[in-house]
């Protein structure tokens, strides 16, 4: 079974490898919104040193870390939804449900399979160049790079588990795409993409770090920058995986009420 | 088969020959179209070849004739109906239709004109079918009179009455080619041009748009070309047919005539009292290709008489009953194919 | 065969003068002037149909105008967030920094909703689509501009006026007859200069079909640009978007004039006049690219 869900993630690892050429002008468009936003970052850091507890390279470096993860996260669309979403408005999922495959497992190798592009294709280029053009905060020993790519790792299935929920409430909702739209517009925000969750003030920051798009880009980003060591460490993880496993089973339950409405309307 | 291909050498020429110029729509005289093609060789090389995907193609279509222009995938039927629309720019060669240079002219020339492409559709696919309609009807500014009229015309003979509230992505195969004939006609066009207008239609939807087809030509005088796959589509429609095949035209003719060109074979079937060993007829051009106990099957070229034959046969050999297949077209145009990639 | 077409020839076919024997004759006759009005009218006719049928589905186009406006929303929020800490950024007080992102925010909206359909160009290049826009009588810019016209994309035009209506309320502007009559000038001529962008970026994708995401780097990512002040970035990078990609006519320049600060780059005072002149000539070189580009796609029909 295993073997099974491997070729998936395989599948959508090359289907997406395949559009090099999109891959390009979306490494361009991630390099120039890089350094709009470092540029006002810097702006913002001369004005408030350890603004957030960052100092400016730190502070760059997220900028960067954020372009790099944007579409491997698939914050502002462009992963499986917009397909899940089709199907079932089209009523092609009842073929699906009838696959001897699970539904979201089945997603989910898909879409891993597009961030693993993604990631590699979207994500190095521009922390290179971030790299070349500012001083970043780089991670100086291998355990560090390490236990952000896990982070990377366990917000990629947080980011999946989101944008399942989303796209299943296309069974009820006529129309998908405003809901699609709604999760993009949660995800830019309370991931940390338009400004560090460290940085919003008071309550709003206290909600906005424990809800899950924190997951996506926050967690991962202070694990980059060292800030989560030892049993912090732990806690970032624990708090990454308690909320993938939470939003999965969400998903699954939905997806059960799902398949029991389709099977009772006959597909 | 060698008829057209030696015409269309003659580039210029041919334009003002006599006065037959003053009713042909469509003139091509020496038409090419080259593509450069980069490959990939390697991991960043390319190679850049030049793919000729017409290559001088010379013909004239009058006003009011229904031709069928036919060939395998890649020959270069599209690109020909890309170029007399005006989508595509010829690389050289001279292009006429309705007197006008299509690729310079394609905006005007549009509204005289009307495109069904099989394959994809001109309505707007989120919207319903009489939104595209009412849209055609403002864009190629018809008068309201003649808007409805044509409307009215199409939805009874095209069927289309149920489906003019339905969005076009919701149709089926049949129903939107359906859809889209008519939208090619609300702006009463003097051509109609048809790429691939049956693929993947079922029986009923062929024969509607094959009748609606024929009734168009025949009472309103609509210029129409057609490219198919489907010979049946051109035995139904179409009384002269041009075959290309890599960018070049094969034959230019009569439907009759392709026979002759294709240099095929037609059937004897010959039923004999009892068994007997293969037939033969020294002297001459026929053949048994095939027994089966008391018949036998024998192969003789399609320009010759088969009455010698029946009369040797009937005097040589215990005759009870016999027949004489005609090839089909399907046949003859693999033939042509088959002799052409051979040379 | 030629009995055949004499049978099949129909009786108005009489060859008449010229090349239009037997045209219909309410054809009309466009000369080349009227293409541009043609062109508008078209853009009009489908913009009107799209229009009326998102209006189909009242609940869902609120709920997509409700997303446009907040997702821009959202941005000034992150501004606002960053007010909280500072006093000032590059320089500029936070109603100095809302007119900056008031000015771009509006004008870019403008511009978006007018031509935000242009990046899925290329996919109709990909799919040959774009050959069914060729056959009709109109210009195909038209056509590209006006598909799927989106409504909902008044939401951001809505908050960019919002936060310039809060900038000019909370600013103390020293207000001349030329600052009042350039602050809509500059409005109108950014989004000219915004349109030209996403006509250039549409046109790219007749050679590169999969690049669209080139086009939001230039117009998404300007507006961002446009939003904080120039004094915030590169010299060079203001250098860039003066002369090469010139945006800063869009709003930094004129807007700095109207706020009676400097005009970045040691530039004089007076060039806060020119961005209508910048947007015609943006205009006029945006089309020749586009013609430039729709010339090589019926050349290589690819």
């Amino acid at each position: 079974m295993g073997r099974l869900y491997a070729v998936v993630a395989a599948g959508g690892f090359r289907r997406y490898a395949t559009y090099r050429v999109a891959t390009v002008a979306g490494v361009f468009t991630n390099c120039v919104f890089g350094f709009i936003v470092a540029y006002a970052y810097t702006a913002l850091w001369d004005a408030r040193p350890r603004l957030g507890g960052y100092d400016l390279p730190q502070a760059v470096t997220y900028v960067w870390l954020g372009q790099a993860l944007l579409a491997a996260c698939a914050t502002m669309g462009g992963g499986f939804e917009d397909e899940l979403i089709e199907r079932i408005r089209t009523g092609d999922i009842a073929v699906d449900l009838y696959r001897p495959a699970d539904l979201q497992l089945w997603w989910l190798a898909g879409d891993l399979g597009r961030a693993a592009f993604q990631l590699l294709g979207r994500g190095i280029v521009p922390m290179a160049v971030g790299a070349f053009a500012f001083d970043l905060a780089l991670p100086g020993d291998a355990l560090t790079w390490l236990a952000f790519l896990c982070a990377v790792l366990l917000g990629l299935v947080v980011s999946f588990a989101l944008r399942f929920l989303i796209a299943l409430s296309a069974f009820w909702l006529l129309d998908g795409a405003g809901m699609a739209q709604m999760g993009m517009l949660a995800a830019m925000f309370f991931s940390g993409m338009l400004l560090p969750l460290n940085v919003f003030p008071g309550a709003l920051g206290e909600l906005a770090r424990a809800l899950p798009w924190s997951a996506l880009l926050q967690v991962p980003a202070d694990i980059f920058l060292g800030r989560r060591t030892g049993w912090d460490l732990v806690g970032a993880f624990g708090f990454q995986a308690a909320w993938a496993l939470a939003l999965l089973m969400a998903g699954r339950a939905l997806q059960s009420v799902a398949t029991r409405r389709v099977v009772v309307q006959g597909g | 088969m060698r008829a057209v291909t030696d015409s269309a050498s003659g580039t210029d020429g041919a334009a003002g020959e006599g006065g037959t110029g003053v009713e042909d729509f469509i003139e091509l005289d020496g038409v090419e179209k080259v593509f450069d093609v980069r490959r990939k060789v390697g991991f960043l090389r390319r190679e850049r070849h030049q793919v000729r995907a017409v290559d001088s193609i010379s013909f004239r279509v009058p006003r009011g004739e229904m031709v069928g222009y036919i060939g395998p995938n890649g020959a270069g039927k599209s690109t020909t109906i890309k170029m007399l629309t005006g989508i595509l720019t010829p690389s050289a060669g001279r292009l006429r239709v309705a007197g006008v240079d299509p690729s310079r002219e394609r905006t005007r020339l549009a509204q005289r004109i009307g495109v069904v492409f099989g394959q994809r559709t001109t309505l707007w696919w989120d919207l319903p079918l009489i939104d595209s309609y009412r849209l055609m009807h403002r864009m190629y500014r018809v008068p309201d009179a003649r808007f409805r009229e044509n409307l009215d015309r199409c939805v009874e003979l095209l069927d289309l009455g149920e489906l003019l509230d339905v969005p076009v992505r919701q149709l089926s195969l049949g129903q939107r080619m359906r859809g889209d004939i008519a939208a090619a006609l609300l702006h009463d066009p003097e051509v109609l041009y048809l790429d691939e207008p049956t693929i993947g239609l079922d029986v009923i939807s062929k024969a509607k748009v094959r009748g609606f087809l024929r009734d168009l030509n025949a009472e309103r005088g609509t210029t129409v070309l057609l490219t198919t796959h489907d010979l049946t589509d051109i035995e139904q429609l179409c009384r002269r047919v041009m075959v290309i095949d890599h960018g070049r035209l094969l034959y230019d003719g009569a439907l009759t005539g392709l026979h002759e060109v294709g240099e095929s074979e037609r059937t004897l079937v010959v039923d004999l009292e009892r068994e007997v060993p293969p037939i033969e007829l020294p002297g001459t051009r026929a053949r048994t290709v095939r027994t089966q106990g008391p018949r036998q099957w024998l192969a003789f070229p399609a320009t010759e008489s088969a009455a010698p034959l029946v009369a040797r046969i009937a005097a040589e050999y215990p005759l009870v009953d016999l027949s004489v297949r005609e090839p089909d077209i399907e046949a003859v145009i693999a033939k042509m194919y088959a002799d052409r990639s051979a040379v | 065969m030629a009995e055949d077409v004499a049978v099949a020839a129909p009786a108005e076919a009489a060859p008449g003068a010229g090349g239009r024997s037997g045209a219909e004759p309410w054809i009309p006759e466009l000369s080349r002037g009227a293409v541009l009005w043609n062109g508008l009218r078209a853009y009009g006719l489908i913009v009107a149909m799209w229009t009326r049928s998102t209006m189909a589905y009242r609940a869902s186009f609120a709920m997509m105008a409700f997303g446009n406006f907040a997702a821009t929303a959202f941005d000034f929020v992150a501004i606002l967030m960053m007010f909280s800490h500072i006093e000032s950024l590059g320089g500029f007080s936070l109603s100095e920094v809302a007119f900056l992102y008031g000015t771009a925010g509006t004008a870019f909206g403008l511009a978006e909703l007018v031509l935000g359909s242009m990046n899925r160009l290329g996919g109709r290049v990909r799919d040959g689509t774009l050959d069914t826009l060729l056959v009709r009588p109109v210009p195909v810019l038209a056509q590209v501009a006006a598909d799927k016209f989106a409504l909902r994309r008044l939401g951001r035009v809505l908050q960019g006026l919002l936060v310039l209506g809060y900038g000019l309320a909370t600013l103390d502007l020293d207000w001349t007859v030329a600052r009042v009559l350039l602050l809509p000038t500059m409005i109108v001529s950014g989004a000219a200069i915004f349109c030209a962008v996403f006509v250039v970026g549409g046109a790219f994708q007749f050679w590169a079909q999969d690049a669209s995401e080139v086009q939001n780097a230039f117009t998404y990512g300007g507006n961002t640009l446009l939003q904080y002040p120039p004094s915030v970035f590169g010299r060079e990078l203001v250098r860039g978007v003066t002369f090469v990609v010139p945006l800063a006519f869009a709003n930094w320049i004129p807007a700095l004039y109207i706020m009676g600060r400097e005009v970045p780059l040691g530039l004089p005072q007076e060039v806060a006049f020119l961005p209508p002149v910048v947007a015609a000539v943006c205009c006029a070189l945006a089309g020749l690219v586009w013609r430039t580009g729709l010339r090589a796609y019926r050349s290589t029909g690819s």
